[in-house]
């Protein structure tokens, strides 16, 4: 394996005293470009031009690139415009946007800054998931504090005449929050409920102004691109995958953890890093990307690269770099019945196709989980997830198809083993499982 | 902008001010982005659960109607509607959670306390969440929250020790 640096983009505080405070975050570099803009030494379009050339990618899961949505805000307009932070991090398996606002919420700070200034935005919000309230919310509130009291946020900041307010916001429970538009239905005030787009945020978005929503893991790499320059973060992962990615792997590995690594890194690269699998086991399968994303058979994630083509190519995604890990005691009957509970657990229930069909799947695989499936029950399952996929206003409904879709193109004999013997799992009978 | 109303006798100086705060960070006439961070309020100084009459409460504070305050606080898995137990003992059971185990505390801490998920103990010391989603600590599964605070990689020692240490 060739050797990998760490660290380089949004944990590049890591490792040092207290990574968390402004002393530790200007020591690594950091401000210098927000005090570039504030000195004005850049334009909104050069910010945005080199945010563009970067190839930064959403890394909330669609992986829409970062500069060309920024593009899309009508910057010179006049009226409050806005920016929101998604950090309600809640996709199964990802855990790297906590990891962000407890250990570097500086750099976040900071790309805000930047990105709102990009825009014309003067207010922003970070929506912070409420279950982060102990240890991560107190983090970013302090750097946000921070930031204050050293006069690079307020009011015509350093006579530069930049205003820039930062607020956090805080959710109380809602995967569905984590969809742009349901996040700005709930930051009103409101039931976290998808909008229709279009009108899409850019135009009518927080409290009807135009507003431009990004993750915390894309807003936290702005402030390295504009210091490094478009080039270095391009060159850093292949064609189309710019940067870094934070990888959080969980599950079936000897060191699971949040590992900031190159895009483009090989699967097995990554696995090693990992130490990999749990009690040198087989490698069964593995979800790239959080529990949205199709699941992949070992083997076939072993030849692949991590980043948006090289996974899109064998039938996944790349999601949000949550890459979790099944070793070949795994029961694919009951990973998925855990998953479809969970979609069905979280579906806000405007749309009929989901709100029904996430508790249809649910309760059939759950049946055969209790051994009372029949062989017409495949079919209807995957039945079901057609009809769910693409009828829905989010792409919930698409994320709650997908894990069924795949679990049952890759891993049918599990199933049919398990309706057949009144709810055996394959895994407990091993002559089955090595055939 | 109209006056907030004379706050009701349910809510205290200190949720007021923390509700107040709220307010402040958006525009004008968009008290109702304060609601969340109200009812969390009102929540934890109520022992881990909201009623109407606080929810009411809340409304006429923030002068918005209840509806509004209601559909807010039955929307997400962080609020209470019915009394609880002190403790808020949050269990993740999803994907990365339970590759490494998690049905087994779960299936250990019903055991231990007599009751399933989402029930409270009789002694009203702890509230055991209906089976929670992920809580974006997947790294450090299996893992739980308790009273916000999160517990990592845990082992049914470790459990035991962390309920034998609620009081």
């Amino acid at each position: 394996m060739m050797a990998y640096e760490h660290n380089l983009v949004c944990f590049n505080t890591f490792g040092s005293d207290e990574s968390w405070t402004m002393k530790t975050y200007e020591e690594h570099d950091g401000y210098k470009a927000w005090r570039k803009i504030l000195a004005g030494k850049m334009s909104q379009e050069a910010v945005i031009d080199e945010v563009k050339a970067s190839g930064l990618r959403g890394r909330g899961g669609a992986g829409f690139p970062t500069g060309l949505k920024w593009s899309f805000m009508p910057r010179d307009a006049p009226g409050q415009k806005y920016l929101v932070c998604n950090s309600d991090e809640s996709e199964p398996g990802t855990c790297h946007d906590r990891e962000i606002l407890r250990y570097n919420p500086h750099a976040l700070v900071e790309g805000m800054a930047i990105a709102a200034y990009a825009m014309g935005a003067t207010v922003a919000y970070n929506y912070i998931r409420g279950e982060f309230i102990d240890e991560p919310v107190p983090r970013f509130e302090a750097a946000v504090k921070e930031a204050y009291a050293a006069g690079l946020l307020g009011t015509d900041i350093q006579g530069s005449g930049i205003d820039f307010e930062l607020h956090t916001f805080i959710g109380a429970g809602a995967y569905i929050c984590g969809e742009e538009t349901a996040l700005l239905d709930s930051l009103e005030g409101k039931q976290g409920k998808p909008r229709f787009k279009p009108p899409f945020p850019a135009n009518f978005g927080l409290y009807g102004r135009p507003t431009t929503i990004n993750n915390t893991q894309s807003l936290a790499s702005v402030p390295a691109i504009l210091r490094n320059g478009h080039a270095w973060f391009a060159g850093l992962g292949p064609e189309g995958s710019g940067g870094t990615a934070q990888f959080s792997v969980s599950g079936h590995v000897e060191k699971p953890g949040n590992f900031e690594l190159p895009m483009g890194i090989p699967f097995k690269d990554l696995l090693e890093i990992c130490g990999g699998v749990l009690g040198g086991r087989k490698l069964k399968a593995v979800i790239p990307g959080g529990s949205s994303c199709r699941v992949m058979p070992g083997e076939a994630i072993m030849n692949c690269t991590m980043d948006y083509d090289s996974l899109q190519q064998a039938g996944s995604s790349f999601g949000t770099g949550a890459v979790i890990v099944m070793d070949e005691t795994t029961c694919m009957v009951k990973v998925l019945r855990r998953i479809a509970r969970f979609y069905m657990a979280e579906s806000c229930g405007q749309c009929t196709p989901c709100r029904e069909g996430t508790g249809w799947l649910y309760r059939m695989l759950t049946r055969i989980v209790e051994g009372q499936g029949r062989e017409a029950d495949l079919d209807k399952l995957l039945d079901v997830a057609n009809k769910i996929e693409g009828h829905t206003i989010c792409a919930f409904g698409d994320a709650s198809a997908w894990p069924v879709q795949s679990f049952l193109e890759h891993f049918h004999h599990e199933f049919e083993y398990m309706v057949r013997n009144h709810g055996r799992s394959i895994v407990d009978s091993p002559d089955e499982a090595a055939a | 902008m109209s006056e907030p109303n004379p706050p009701t006798e349910l809510l205290s100086d200190h949720v007021t001010a923390q509700i107040d705060q709220w307010r402040q960070r958006f525009p004008e006439r968009r008290q109702r982005s304060a609601i969340i961070g109200a009812l969390h309020a009102v929540q934890h100084e109520n022992g881990g659960y909201l009623t109407a009459e606080l929810m009411n409460a809340v409304a006429d504070y923030l002068d918005l109607p209840t509806i509004q305050v209601y559909e807010v606080g039955t929307f997400h898995s962080m609020f209470q509607t019915k009394p609880v137990g002190r403790h808020d003992v949050a269990i993740c059971t999803n994907i990365s959670c339970m590759l490494r185990g998690a049905d087994d505390i779960v299936a250990h801490v019903e055991h231990r306390l007599g009751i399933k998920l989402g029930d409270s103990t009789e002694d009203g010391r702890i509230f055991l969440k209906r089976e929670e989603e992920c809580l974006a600590a997947c790294c450090g599964a299996p893992m739980m929250m308790v009273d916000h605070k999160y517990h990592e990689n845990l082992t049914i020692d470790e459990v035991d020790r962390i309920l034998d240490g609620l009081e």
